[in-house]
């Protein structure tokens, strides 16, 4: 409950004290090409065979004669599209971009360069953690866009090689009874785990005291609870968005 | 001038501090001394606050530091420069971005005015051919020099020095210890160094403040500390073999 509180303290800092825009803009973009563009061949890789994977298992399991092979492709789209592009990603950029800030911020705490800024005056939290969250907000939902898009190519590449299922009626199945809200609803989940993910990393690698054990020991426990916490919003906004 | 009256402060049931008082004064070298786990390091993040006494108050020119409000704090604190026991040097920025930073954020000056007041800094340090390095292509010494750049690149009225000679080799010690003083002296500012080396107390000790867990024992200059009449400071100072050589002789 403490560590809660902590929590929404920390959040309350990053508005006060800070700096200009032109500061903010700068490392902005520096977290951007760290956090979104290096993450570009991880999610396309992934996002590719998870588009791949879901093809077959799905057309292994839809066996009886009746069902179109085309369900098998609006099956893969609704999957990609619903949870795998926004959530299971979100796990992964937990995995890769939460522990990064919370061991870069653990590292800067612990050397003491986060004292330096107190002591220039400077709001650490808001010059440190603003431009990640920015960030964050701005790449995760671009980087989830790129997987729906790379889960859907990853399951035609399988329809194109494989006899599942005819490239006509992947197509087909793609744009058959496709509802546009699906989208609305994977981008909110995607700013959403965007702002835990950042938020909860930041706050763990900030407040990180010891040595280099503590530092692993942050980004440990950034990940573990960037998960839980996407795993419990992701049911929360399922249940507010799509529940009727 | 830097005032502490009564600082104290506790970490959980242990007090590391107690009833702390003492004047830092302008232009000359202060030293608080003590052996390690004595509270120094303590009392100076409790003077620049990163760690807030549980009681007592720091004054800085007699504004009052630790009752002020957030923008006499801020005022203040763009008045600090700070060597840290690391140098604390910003890991992904050069040597040059380092030292420029607190006048990329602090100071309205044009770009060029910037990197004339950078380069001056760094050949105060005798760095002046290190701009493009990065910190971990750096010695020690070299850290603490940019560190010591980094502290005075906006001409700070009082500069702290965290064990500025730990881990360096005894040269370099004075070296670093001898350009803590000119700054001192030539710039006017209220300099604070926390160190437990006899060498720096000896050479640079003009005001010094001893600390004996928690507590301030004695106050004096570096003539006088060979002749206190404090045991536990004694003990201390003697510790050190030439300094029991001088004894002796």
């Amino acid at each position: 409950m403490k560590d809660f509180g902590k929590y929404f303290i920390f959040l309350g800092n990053l508005f006060v004290n800070r700096e200009s825009f032109r500061t903010y803009y700068r490392l902005t973009v520096e977290e951007c090409v760290l956090i979104g563009i290096n993450s570009i061949m991880l999610f396309a890789l992934v996002s590719t065979f998870m588009g791949a994977v879901t093809t077959v298992q799905t057309a292994f399991n839809l066996v009886a004669p009746y069902i179109p092979k085309y369900v098998i492709s609006q099956v893969v789209r609704e999957m990609a599209v619903l949870e795998l592009a926004p959530t299971i990603m979100a796990i992964i950029y937990a995995g890769k971009v939460g522990s990064s800030m919370a061991g870069n911020l653990g590292t800067m705490r612990i050397t003491e360069q986060v004292d330096a800024l107190e002591v220039m005056g400077i709001n650490s939290i808001s010059y440190l953690v603003f431009p990640k969250v920015l960030a964050s907000l701005l790449m995760y939902p671009l980087l989830v866009i790129l997987s729906i898009v790379c889960a859907l190519a990853g399951g035609y590449i399988v329809a194109f090689f494989a006899s599942y299922i005819t490239p006509t009626d992947y197509i087909y199945g793609l744009r058959y009874a496709f509802n546009p809200f699906t989208i609305t609803f994977a981008l909110t989940k995607s700013v959403v785990f965007a702002f835990l993910v950042s938020t909860i990393s930041s706050f763990k690698g900030y407040y990180t005291e010891g040595g280099a054990l503590e530092v692993g020991q942050s980004s440990t426990q950034a990940v573990t609870t960037s998960v839980i916490a996407i795993l419990i919003a992701d049911y929360l906004l399922a249940q507010l968005m799509l529940a009727s | 001038m830097i005032e502490l009256k009564n600082i104290s402060k506790s970490f959980g049931d242990r007090k590391i501090l107690d009833n702390i008082s003492g004047t830092f004064v302008k232009g000359k070298p202060n030293l608080i001394i003590g052996a390690s786990g004595t509270g120094k390091s303590v009392l100076l993040k409790c003077i620049v606050e990163i760690v807030e006494p549980d009681e007592g108050s720091v004054l800085y020119d007699h504004r009052n530091f630790t009752e002020g409000d957030k923008n006499l704090k801020i005022e203040i604190r763009r008045e600090i420069g700070m060597l840290f026991q690391g140098g604390a040097l910003f890991d992904s920025k050069t040597v040059e971005e380092n030292v420029k930073f607190p006048l990329d954020l602090l100071a309205k000056m044009p770009r060029d005015e910037k990197y004339d007041r950078v380069n001056l800094c760094l050949n105060r340090v005798g760095l002046q051919n290190a701009n493009k390095k990065m910190p971990s292509e750096l010695s020690g010494g070299m850290k603490k020099r940019v560190g010591i750049a980094r502290a005075i690149v906006n001409n700070p009225k009082y500069l702290f020095c965290d064990e500025p000679n730990s881990g360096l080799d005894p040269q370099t010690s004075i070296r670093i210890d001898e350009l803590i003083r000119d700054i001192t002296y030539d710039y006017g500012t209220t300099t604070v160094v926390v160190t437990h080396d006899m060498n720096s107390v000896m050479g640079i000790g003009e005001n010094i403040m001893f600390l004996y867990k928690g507590l301030k024992l004695w106050e004096g200059n570096k003539d006088e500390i060979v002749r206190s009449g404090v045991q536990e400071l004694d003990d201390f100072v003697f510790a050190n073999k030439v300094m029991m050589a001088m004894r002796e002789k």
